[in-house]
């Protein structure tokens, strides 16, 4: 079927984005208030995936999760799971790849919150977590969104770390960038220009709603 | 009753500083922390709150223990002390209204008016807008109900009127007279201002460098204790100039610039920025209605 790579392509950017932004919160959070000596590890490993090649992150990836490493191996034994060649192990990549997008926002909207307002939440007794919830994230809105549409995004332009790891099996892993790649090299050049519109048009949308609403060009639905 | 006596290191612009303060005050008291900047008032605000984990000491609020560093180390979370704390940019949350912010702090508590609370600090018209949309006297006006609206065993107040010009000050201070009379609070004060400290507490502590130097009643602690005039006010020198064989002075009364000539051995002993007290014992003023 024509549209099952973008069914795809959409139901990997949804579960990464979802999973992405519960990581990127909790993440960010502590990124954002730490003063641990880990901090800069941390923080140039989640920016890693900015510079680094999407094959250096693919080849890792197969290496340690192939099932022909005890590792992988381990992993489908015990558990059953098989991160390479399937869906759950785009997933993860995508996670991981698109983790800089995310969490970048979102921690320097929460830097930028003057601390006051944190503290004056915990000293009306509330938690860490009820403040997070209820005092920083709604301050950071245009933050969250930022980091959510660029992940979103991000993760429907991925190519190479999905052609790594994910290889091109129909209605598993072949996903519309992978289609492209696919229609082209069959010199298929109305399905590759299908796929390559309909990826041109949706990123642009997503991207001019995102400057629209920070520009506040127009009125965001929660205000 | 509230017993303090910490130590901390604190690392201030002007380099390393110890804090180390220790003294006790009374239930219901209004008590102003008085001292230049970087004095470590508001550090002892913080230590008092949880913020700040002070190196040594021990601190009891009505009897409770919120901080000791031995026998066994005890540090109450900020969350557990429930310290009403007005800060210096009032730390208002913008996202919710003034009620939403009341509400907030209000959590589950039951029996707080916060109607009446609104309507004390003349927030009534006001309880629908987002801090944003206020001037600065009604935000200091909305921090102050927030404090109260969680019905705090202390009450702290971090400089909470530096930022506002004289007129909305006056009418503050009278505000938080009133609310400290309504619910007796034990209020700590910070505050460079003598004429505020004045006007609103029972007591002054003044803090140079770390260190408790003075405390007393504000009208013993600023004005000297040995004068005993019908009429004396303080004032600070802004400037002073020797003019022929006398001296002309700019002084600062409250909100007031005056000038005042001295003579050649007065003025010599006054230099500018010092606070100085004026005194008459055979004062006879003339006196018409504004």
């Amino acid at each position: 079927m024509i549209w099952d790579p973008l069914v795809l392509t959409l139901k990997l950017a949804l579960v990464t984005t979802f999973l992405l932004l519960v990581i990127s919160i909790l993440l960010a959070s502590w990124l954002a208030q730490t003063r641990s000596k880990l901090k800069p590890v941390i923080e140039t490993l989640v920016s890693m995936p900015l510079v680094l090649p999407p094959t250096v992150l693919g080849f890792y990836f197969l290496v340690a999760f192939s099932p022909g490493n005890a590792f992988g191996n381990w992993l489908n034994d015990w558990f059953g799971i098989k991160l390479v060649f399937s869906f759950p192990g785009l997933v993860l990549a995508s996670i991981l790849y698109s983790l800089p997008f995310m969490v970048h926002p979102i921690q320097s909207g929460l830097s930028s919150i003057s601390p006051s307002l944190k503290e004056a939440s915990y000293l009306m007794g509330k938690s860490k977590w009820e403040t997070l919830t209820k005092v920083l994230l709604p301050n950071i809105k245009p933050a969250v969104l930022t980091g959510i549409v660029l992940a979103f995004a991000h993760t429907i332009g991925e190519f190479g770390v999905v052609l790594m790891i994910g290889g091109n099996i129909p209605e598993v892993t072949k996903v519309a960038s992978i289609a492209i790649y696919d229609e082209v090299e069959a010199l298929n050049y109305e399905a590759a220009n299908f796929y390559s519109a309909i990826l041109f048009i949706t990123t642009f949308a997503i991207l001019l709603s995102v400057y629209l609403i920070n520009g506040r060009y127009i009125k965001p639905f929660w205000k | 009753m509230i017993d303090i006596q910490v130590q901390k290191k604190l690392d201030s612009p002007s380099g390393n500083m110890v804090l180390d303060v220790g003294f006790t005050i009374e239930e219901g008291q209004m008590v102003a922390l008085f001292g230049e900047s970087g004095a470590g008032k508001t550090s002892l605000l913080r230590i008092l709150s949880g913020l700040l984990q002070p190196d040594k000491g021990r601190i009891s609020v009505h009897e409770r223990i919120w901080f000791q560093s031995q026998p066994k180390v005890i540090n109450l979370k900020p969350q557990e002390r429930n310290v009403g704390f007005v800060f210096q940019d009032y730390a208002l949350f913008p996202h919710m209204t003034v009620l939403e912010n009341l509400q907030f702090a209000a959590g589950t508590r039951k029996n707080v008016n916060l109607q009446h609370l609104l309507e004390l600090n003349e927030l009534g018209d006001l309880k629908h807008k987002k801090p944003k949309n206020l001037s600065g006297g009604q935000q200091q006006r909305v921090a102050l109900a927030r404090a109260l609206a969680q019905q705090p065993n202390i009450l702290l107040l971090d400089e909470p009127l530096s930022a506002l010009d004289d007129n909305i000050r006056r009418k503050l201070q009278r505000h938080l007279l009133e609310a400290h009379k309504e619910y007796k609070l034990t209020t700590i004060l910070v505050s460079h201002n003598i004429e505020e400290i004045i006007k609103l507490s029972d007591w002054v502590i003044e803090l140079h460098h770390g260190k408790t130097v003075e405390q007393g009643h504000p009208h013993q602690l600023f004005a000297s204790k040995e004068i005993s005039e019908d009429f004396k006010v303080t004032a600070e020198v802004l400037s002073i100039e020797s003019s022929g064989n006398s001296f002309v002075a700019q002084l600062l009364v409250q909100n007031h610039v005056l000038k005042m000539s001295f003579s050649q051995k007065q003025g010599k002993s006054i230099q500018k920025g010092d606070r100085i007290v004026l005194a008459s014992n055979d004062f006879k003023p003339n006196v018409y209605k504004e």
